[in-house]
C-alpha cells in the first residue's frame, strides 16, 4: 500500500527562485489496484515519484510505502519496491541475465533464488531469445522488457512505473501493460505515472490528475469523466487543468 | 554496512570496466605500451644518432697558422680529424652544420713555442650541437696531448722532471652505496611515475561510474535499488582504486622490462659495433633498494585512494562524462606540482613536510630507494595520507547524498 499525505518538493531554480515542484499532494493506493498520476510534461510526477522511491527527500508532508516511512526508513521501502522510470536505464556492457542477478543479489536473493525468478521472468516476458545477450545489442522494446524484469526480480509488493511505455512500439507498449495487468492481478500495489490519456483508461483503477505540482482532481477514470461531463479522458484532464499548459519551471 | 553489497557493486563494475575498451586502453595498454615506446623508441633514436655521430670523423677547417707547418701536419696527420682549409663563409658553414668547428692558430706558433712564449688557439664551434660538440672535444684532446708534448720536452731541455710540473694527482672516488648513487639518480623520477600513473588509471573509470552513469541514465536506476549510498561509494570507489593501482603496477613493470631490454641492447650495440668508443663499458641501470621502492608502493596506496574518492566525488558533481573529464584532466597539473616542489633544492622532508599530501611521497620516495628510512616520518607520512584518504572517501559519500549533485540538470 502507498499512502501520501501532503507531500511537498521545494527547489531553488538557476535564478535562485523557489519552485513547487510537488505542492501538497496526498493520495493512497491499495493492492490490488493501479493508481494513475496522470499529468502534462513538468507537472511534478516524476518529482513525486522519485519521493516515493526515496530518491529525493520530501520538503514536507509524508508517505509511506508497504508501511514504511520514505524520510526515515529508505532502505526498507526500497527493498519492497520495484521502481521503473524514464531516467532507470540498464547498463550496456551487461548481458540481460547479468542484470538481473545483480539486482536480484542487491535484494538479498540467494543464487538459488535469482535462477528461479530470472526462469519466470523470462518465460513471463517472452525474453529467452535475447537474456544471453548484451544489453546494448537490444532495441527498445527488449530494453525495456529487461527493465521491467529488473523491477521485478525481487518480486517488490509495491510497483511505481513512471512512462514505462515511452517510445515504445504497439506491440512492445501492449506487452508491457499485460504484464503491468498481472502484477496487478497478483495483489501488487501499483502506481502507473503518464501523460498518454488512452493507457490511463485502458489500465488504471484510479486517476489523480496533477498540475503545476498540484493534485487537481481524482477518481476513477468513469467518475472524472463524468465529473468534468467529457467524452474520454483527454477532454476530462483539458477540463481539470483548466486548459493552462505547464510552465517551464 | 552491508559488504556483501559492496563486494556484489564491486564484482559488477569490475565486469562492466573489463568489458569497456576504452577504460581498459587508458587503464591498462596505454600505461603499459608509453613507457615501453617512450624509452626504447626515444631512448634507441638518441643512442643510434650519438653513436652515428661518434664514428663520424668531423671536418675541422684551419684559420692561420701558414707560418707554423709543425702543428698544420701534426693537426692534419690526426686521423680522427678531417682537417680542411678554411672555406669562405666557415662561420655560416659551422651554423649550417656543413662543417663541425674552424681552428685558428696564431701567426707564429710554432716559433712562440720554441721561444717558450704563451699563444692562444681559438675553436670556432657551434653551441649546443652535438657533433660540433664532439668537434671540439676532439680538437681540445688533440691540442692537450700537443701542449704536453711540448711541456715533457721543454722540462727534459732543462733536466726535470715530468712531475716538476704536476706536483700532485687529484682523484675523486664514490663511497656512497650503489642504492645511494641510484635513489638519487632516479628517485626524483619515481614519485613522478607513480602520481603521474597513479591519478592516470583512476581518471577513466572514475568519469565512467558517476558522470558516465549519470549520462547513461543507470545511475538512478541503482539508487533505487536497496543497496545504502556508502555501500555503493565503497563498492565504486573500490574498483576505481583498483584500477589505479593495477595502472601503477603494470607501468612499472612495463617500465622496468623497457629499461632492462634497453640495457640489453645497448651493451649488446656497444660490443657488436664498438659505436661507443672511449665510453668505457655499456651504460649500466641505476641500483635502487629493491625494500625500497616496496615501501614507496605501500606508501602510494593512500594517495592513490585519495585520486580515487576525489576523482568520483568531482566527476559525480559533472553532468555529463565530458563535463568531468574538462573539471578532471587539468588537476593532472596539480598532483604533479608537489611532485616538482620535491625536485627544488633545498626541499628536504621534515615533520611539517610530511604532513603536506603528495608532496611527502615525493620527498619519501628519494629517500627509500636510496635506502633510508626514517621511521618518525614513515609513519607521519602513512597516518596522514591514510586520514586524507578517509576523508576524502567520506567527501564523497556526502556528495553521493545530496541531491543537488545527483539529479544536476
Amino acid at each position: 500500500m502507498i499512502e501520501v499525505e501532503g507531500l511537498t518538493k521545494l527547489f531553488r531554480n538557476g535564478r535562485r527562485a523557489e519552485v513547487r515542484a510537488v505542492d501538497a499532494v496526498s493520495f493512497a493506493c491499495q493492492p490490488g489496484k493501479i493508481y494513475g498520476l496522470l499529468g502534462a510534461n513538468g507537472a511534478g510526477k516524476t518529482t513525486a515519484l522519485r519521493m516515493l522511491a526515496t530518491l529525493l527527500q520530501p520538503t514536507a508532508g509524508a508517505a509511506r510505502v508497504a508501511g514504511f516511512d520514505v524520510r526515515t526508513q529508505p532502505g526498507k521501502v526500497r527493498a519492497r519496491l520495484g521502481f521503473l522510470a524514464a531516467g532507470t536505464a540498464l547498463y550496456g556492457r551487461l548481458t540481460a541475465r547479468e542484470t538481473l542477478a545483480y539486482f536480484g543479489r542487491l535484494n538479498g536473493l540467494s543464487d538459488r533464488q535469482i535462477s528461479t525468478r530470472v526462469q519466470k521472468l523470462a518465460t513471463d516476458l517472452n525474453m529467452g531469445d535475447f537474456l544471453d545477450r548484451r544489453v546494448d545489442t537490444f532495441s527498445t522494446g527488449m530494453k525495456q522488457k529487461t527493465s521491467i524484469a529488473r523491477t521485478l526480480v525481487h518480486d517488490p509488493e509495491v510497483l511505481i512505473f513512471d512512462e514505462p511505455t515511452l517510445g515504445l512500439d504497439v506491440f512492445a507498449a501492449r506487452a508491457i501493460r499485460d504484464s503491468i495487468r498481472e502484477c496487478r492481478d497478483a495483489g501488487k500495489t501499483i502506481v502507473y505515472s503518464t501523460h498518454v490519456m488512452s493507457e490511463v483508461e485502458k489500465l488504471c483503477d484510479v486517476v489523480g490528475i496533477i498540475h503545476r505540482g498540484r493534485l487537481v482532481a481524482e477518481g476513477t477514470p468513469a467518475a472524472l469523466k463524468a465529473r468534468f461531463a467529457a467524452d474520454d479522458m483527454e477532454e476530462a484532464f483539458v477540463s481539470a487543468v483548466g486548459n493552462e499548459p505547464e510552465v517551464a519551471a | 554496512m552491508n559488504w556483501h553489497n559492496v563486494w556484489t557493486v564491486f564484482a559488477k563494475e569490475l565486469r562492466d570496466t573489463i568489458r569497456d575498451r576504452r577504460t581498459l586502453i587508458s587503464t591498462l595498454v596505454l600505461p603499459m605500451l608509453a613507457m615501453p615506446l617512450i624509452l626504447l623508441g626515444v631512448g634507441s633514436v638518441a643512442y643510434k644518432s650519438f653513436a652515428k655521430a661518434q664514428a663520424e670523423v668531423p671536418q675541422v677547417a684551419i684559420l692561420g697558422g701558414e707560418s707554423s707547418p709543425a702543428v698544420r701536419e701534426a693537426l692534419a696527420a690526426h686521423t680522427k680529424l678531417a682537417v680542411v682549409p678554411a672555406p669562405e663563409g666557415w662561420r655560416q658553414q659551422i651554423a649550417d652544420k656543413q662543417l663541425r668547428a674552424a681552428v685558428e692558430i696564431p701567426n707564429g706558433f710554432d716559433a712562440a713555442l720554441a721561444r717558450g712564449e704563451p699563444a692562444t688557439v681559438r675553436i670556432y664551434h657551434y653551441d649546443g650541437e652535438l657533433r660540433s660538440g664532439l668537434a671540439v672535444s676532439e680538437v681540445r684532446r688533440f691540442f692537450g696531448a700537443y701542449r704536453d708534448k711540448q711541456v715533457a720536452a721543454r722540462l727534459a731541455g732543462r733536466g726535470l722532471p715530468a712531475s716538476f710540473v704536476k706536483p700532485f694527482d687529484v682523484r675523486t672516488e664514490n663511497v656512497a652505496p650503489p642504492e645511494k648513487v641510484g635513489g638519487n639518480a632516479i628517485g626524483g623520477l619515481i614519485p613522478y611515475v607513480f602520481i603521474l600513473f597513479c591519478f592516470a588509471g583512476a581518471l577513466y573509470p572514475a568519469i565512467d561510474l558517476t558522470a558516465g552513469e549519470k549520462e547513461r541514465g543507470t545511475l538512478e536506476t541503482i539508487l533505487c535499488s536497496p543497496v545504502g549510498r556508502t555501500e555503493l561509494v565503497l563498492g565504486k570507489f573500490l574498483l576505481v582504486l583498483t584500477a589505479s593501482l593495477v595502472t601503477v603496477v603494470c607501468s612499472l613493470a612495463s617500465m622496468g622490462l623497457s629499461a632492462l631490454f634497453l640495457q640489453h641492447l645497448a651493451s649488446g650495440g656497444a660490443l657488436a659495433h664498438g659505436a661507443v668508443a672511449g665510453a668505457g663499458a655499456a651504460p649500466t641501470l641505476p641500483r635502487i633498494d629493491p625494500l625500497g621502492l616496496l615501501a614507496v608502493g605501500a606508501l602510494v596506496v593512500p594517495v592513490a585512494a585519495l585520486f580515487s574518492s576525489l576523482l568520483l566525488a568531482l566527476s559525480l558533481f559533472a553532468k555529463s562524462a565530458k563535463e568531468a573529464q574538462s573539471y578532471a584532466s587539468p588537476l593532472v597539473l596539480v598532483v604533479l606540482l608537489p611532485a616538482i616542489m620535491s625536485l627544488l633544492p633545498g626541499v628536504e622532508l621534515n615533520a611539517r613536510l610530511a604532513l603536506v599530501p603528495v608532496l611527502n611521497l615525493s620527498l619519501v620516495s628519494k629517500e627509500l630507494v636510496s635506502g633510508v628510512w626514517n621511521w618518525w616520518h614513515l609513519a607521519l607520512i602513512l597516518g596522514s595520507s591514510c586520514l586524507y584518504a578517509a576523508a576524502g572517501l567520506a567527501f564523497c559519500v556526502r556528495m553521493f547524498n545530496r541531491e543537488s549533485v545527483l539529479f544536476r540538470a
